[in-house]
């Protein structure tokens, strides 16, 4: 009798101890966080920052580019 | 050629930078992790950006001595190429700092007084912007040039060392060795900053250039 209860009661705090690995299985596998910046250890943080240099600079030219169309045009005439 | 040398230096340098950016070694640091690799992008901004607001403020005293005009559309490229760059080394400062930091925009000395500092930059060239006399806004405009130039270095360089910053090497008195950079890193990263600044000279001479040859069209 005292045997069974000991083992319930070891069932029973290994069951609620075990809930918390449950917990975190789910949310890896279920919820879809924005993670993937922190991933690969942040190289995508480096890939961001690159490329918004790459975009600032390309705008900047565009810019450049429609003063000279202006300029060409008023030539021109 | 003889005079184009420093342009195929810039692209060399730069070059050099994204390939030994992305492939050298770097320290391994907890929360940086691979984004320490930032510096050799982001931080250059910055040096450079100091670099065109000089030869802006340079420009701006030539201009005063002189009243030349080809001085003045100097100093006003140099700093929308500044400014430029200044937008540049938020927008990507931000990205570093959210994933990092934690938040885009912390409430950091150095953030908020290169804040102030941009604006300045935009108020200067608003001023200009006010005048229709060329040679009243070109006296004006130096005249803020230079103050916006000696209100900004104490704002970005001197106030945030007096408290605490989230950047390094401020908060005390710092030495570069203080920064988070091995010797490996200061061998990417100086080159990338005389790359960034000569790409920076590159795209205001050819503004200047543009300027000039629409005021002979007017």
């Amino acid at each position: 009798m005292k045997n069974k209860v000991s083992v319930a009661v070891f069932t029973l705090i290994n069951f609620v101890l075990s809930l918390n690995l449950f917990a975190q299985q789910s949310v890896k596998q279920e919820v879809a966080m924005a993670d993937q910046m922190r991933a690969d250890g942040k190289i995508w943080v480096v890939v961001a920052v690159i490329s918004t240099l790459f975009v600032g600079i390309i705008a900047f030219l565009v810019s450049m580019d429609r003063k000279v169309s202006k300029l060409e045009k008023q030539l021109k005439k | 050629m003889k005079n184009n040398w420093w342009k195929i230096v810039a692209v060399i340098l730069l070059s050099y930078t994204i390939y030994f950016g992305l492939m050298g070694t770097v320290p391994r640091r907890a929360i940086l992790n691979e984004s320490i690799r930032n510096v050799y992008f982001h931080v250059p901004m910055w040096f450079a950006m100091i670099a065109m607001l000089s030869t802006s403020v340079f420009n701006a005293v030539r201009y005063l001595r002189s009243n030349d005009l080809s001085y003045d559309i100097k100093s006003v490229e140099f700093t929308n190429v500044a400014i430029l760059l200044g937008i540049l080394g938020c927008a990507t400062g931000s990205i570093w700092a959210t994933f990092t930091w934690g938040d885009p925009w912390p409430n950091d000395p150095k953030l908020n007084s290169v804040a102030i500092s941009m604006l300045m930059y935009f108020a200067y060239l608003i001023l200009r912007g006010s005048f229709e006399d060329e040679q009243r806004r070109a006296r004006i405009s130096a005249v803020y040039n230079i103050l916006a130039f000696s209100v900004f270095i104490p704002l970005i360089f001197i106030l945030p060392r007096l408290t605490d910053s989230l950047h390094p090497g401020n908060g005390g008195n710092p030495a570069f060795s203080d920064y988070d950079m091995d010797s490996q890193m200061r061998r990417v990263f100086y080159p990338a900053v005389i790359g960034w600044a000569l790409l920076g000279t590159w795209i205001a001479t050819l503004r200047v250039r543009i300027r000039r040859v629409s005021e002979i069209e007017d």
